[in-house]
């Protein structure tokens, strides 16, 4: 083997400057890859991890994901029974023996659980008046469900108890309406409650629609509001564990009936986006290795074009097909690897250049800067497909060298 | 093995697919020590009867037995092994690789064998090359030699694993007569002195002159074999 590569390196020698440019569009490819995956895989992780972050990894509602049969169809399971016009059942929305699940999901390690009561409110002062979606919750679980206590601006959430009829809203809500802690607002409920509530924090996610339209108060104060004693419809859940949200909402929902959305499922539609993103860029470069193959495949069938003499001589001196082919299958995989190793390096200069970009404005995702992974993943799948496409292309030409006759060679020299 | 002729061909014949007819119908057994000069006008199938000979080419009928061993019924390969190990080739143009020096080119057949270690087979080129008058060529580059040296680096080379059979293909084809004198004494002294078995093709006569055996090929077929 190691004549077979002394061999091919001398035969590459002879044609540097296209074995170089033949590398070097390998490298382009694997350095592109890397940049372009460091860049949205960094943008992705983070954006996912936000989501992960502000967001309850597993949400039961007071819903089911089917209507309830109806009581014909219950009747006849084999009968051809149609019921139009269903009518929701009237009936106190909100999830049926809470505590239990609560206290049934709390057993789960490494969860935290949240029973909270959701409703729409207007909230008005003075002139002004602005609806909200206000959460009823426990300072002591919620905290350990959210990220609330860490984007509080003022207040905290103690701070609800403290007051009667306390309220945390966002604080670009707050300067709309001209609140300030302290001040008194009104709320006013579908079921037509109103309460005086008491400003006692303000918070600042950086998630325009939370921060315009989000108010929190206690489970208590809100189901006064909402005029549904005792209700609680939603149960927030945070996992330790993320990667197990998605099979362990499945098993909840199995067991209490109640809709059960993992965090996945909720941010399915970014998270589609996601994978065609992912999609476009690995055909983009995958496009990119693909011509730098063609590339290979040009350089190696030169050499064997040129090389057919040398050849001939090989194999007459007792090199088998296989030696042959071999010779120019290892000068194909050692381009590969060069541009693999070029590209790596181009690769991470790349990242570093992008790395000191700095933007003039504040991104959504609050910096001013690109979010790049800096994952050894990716460059070990860059150079892999590198390596494995310059192969792929030098097989062509190695299998016509491997093929070739000596005697019609010879002779044709002679 | 011993009783076996080092080569024998019998009832050999080569046709092209295009159906022209190169070696039709040849018999003959060479022995050890032989130095056999093959003649004929171009065309009449001096090279293709070596390439027989050498397992370059097979034969569409008839067998060539090497040793005593049918080479017929062996795989490419096994034709490749026995090229390396038993045969060697010197053809009318050098076929140096020219990325590798005088001393690489005679240590590829060696390394590829792989029976000697490292510097074992450096001595044995490095002493090839000496016995050929090359010892100064030795880290030389192909395009720094002259025609003659060049032949006689490939013959250093074909003599590079210490084969049983050394074939030769018009190796004074292209070299002016002085250095075709000195290549041809090599072959004279391979034959004569150190006892190998050589079969040179050649169109010349002085060269033939000198062999033990002359076979005289027209159309394919032999119509003399005379020893001296």
């Amino acid at each position: 083997m190691r004549l077979i590569l002394d061999l091919a390196r001398g035969m590459l020698s002879r044609r540097r400057r296209q074995t170089l440019i033949s590398v070097l569009g390998v490298a382009l490819g694997v350095a592109f890859f890397i940049a372009i995956a460091s860049l949205m895989r960094g943008f992705q992780t983070f954006f996912i991890e936000q989501v992960i972050d502000v967001q309850p990894h597993i949400v039961l509602k007071d819903e089911t994901r089917s209507p309830l049969p109806q009581a014909a169809e219950l009747a006849l399971p084999e009968g051809a029974v149609a019921v139009s016009n269903v009518k929701p059942r009237e009936r106190v929305r909100g999830i049926r023996s809470a505590g239990e699940k609560v206290a049934t999901l709390e057993a789960i390690p490494g969860a935290s659980v949240a029973p909270i009561l959701t409703g729409a409110a207007l909230l008005r002062f003075g002139s002004r008046d602005v609806t909200i979606t206000v959460t009823g919750m426990d300072p002591e679980r919620f905290r350990r469900v959210s990220n609330l206590e860490k984007d509080m601006l003022e207040g905290r959430l103690e701070d609800l108890r403290a007051a009667a009829n306390g309220l945390i809203i966002g604080a670009v809500l707050a300067q709309r309406l001209g609140v300030q802690v302290g001040d008194t607002v009104i709320a006013v409920s579908p079921r037509g409650v109103s309460l005086q509530m008491k400003v006692v924090g303000l918070f600042h996610t950086g998630l325009v629609n939370l921060d315009l339209s989000a108010g929190y108060t206690l489970l208590k104060v809100n189901q006064i509001l909402q005029d549904r004693p005792n209700v609680v419809n939603q149960i927030l859940v945070r996992l330790a564990d993320v990667t197990r949200a998605e099979p362990l909402a499945r098993e909840i929902e199995a067991r209490f009936g109640d809709r059960t959305e993992s965090w996945e499922e909720q941010n399915r539609n970014f998270l589609t986006v996601f994978v065609i993103q992912n999609a476009i860029m690995y055909s983009v470069t995958g496009a990119i290795l693909l011509v730098a193959a063609f590339g290979i495949y040009n350089i190696i069938s030169t050499v064997v074009f040129e090389k057919t003499r040398d050849i001939a001589i090989l194999k007459s001196l007792g090199f088998t097909e296989g030696d042959v082919q071999r010779l120019f299958l290892v000068q194909g995989v050692v381009a590969g690897l060069l541009g693999a190793l070029l590209g790596c390096l181009l690769g991470q200069l790349m990242i570093e250049g992008l790395a000191q970009v700095r933007f003039r404005t504040e991104t959504p995702a609050g910096t001013d800067r690109f979010i790049l992974a800096r994952d050894w993943r990716i460059f070990a799948v860059a150079s892999f497909f590198a390596v494995a496409s310059a192969a792929l292309a030098a097989v062509i030409p190695a299998r016509r060298a491997a093929r070739l006759d000596p005697v019609q060679i010879v002779r044709g020299a002679a | 093995m011993s009783g076996a002729p080092l080569i024998a061909a019998e009832g050999v014949t080569r046709i092209l697919p295009e159906g022209v007819t190169l070696v039709a119908d040849i018999s003959l057994t060479i022995g050890r020590g032989e130095f056999v000069a093959v003649t004929g006008p171009s065309g009449s199938g001096k090279s293709s009867l070596l390439y027989l000979l050498g397992l370059l080419d097979r034969p569409s009928a008839g067998r060539v037995l090497l040793e005593g061993r049918d080479t017929a019924a062996l795989a490419a390969p096994e034709l490749a092994a026995l090229r390396l190990a038993r045969l060697g080739f010197v053809f009318q143009f050098h076929f140096l690789l020219p990325e590798f020096s005088a001393r690489d080119n005679v240590l590829i057949p060696i390394r590829r064998l792989g029976a000697l270690p490292p510097a074992e087979a450096q001595a044995r080129a490095l002493a090839l090359l000496d016995a050929l008058g090359l010892a100064d060529a030795a880290a030389k580059m192909p395009e720094q030699l002259s025609g003659g040296m060049r032949q006689r680096v490939a013959i250093a080379r074909a003599l590079a694993n210490d084969p049983a059979l050394l074939l030769a293909d018009e190796p004074t084809g292209n070299l002016d007569s002085r250095n075709a004198t000195a290549v041809f004494d090599i072959f004279a002294r391979l034959a004569l002195e150190e006892r190998r078995t050589v079969i040179v093709v050649t169109h010349d006569a002085e060269f033939a002159r000198r062999a033990t055996r002359r076979i005289h090929l027209v159309d394919g077929r032999i119509v003399s074999d005379e020893r001296r």
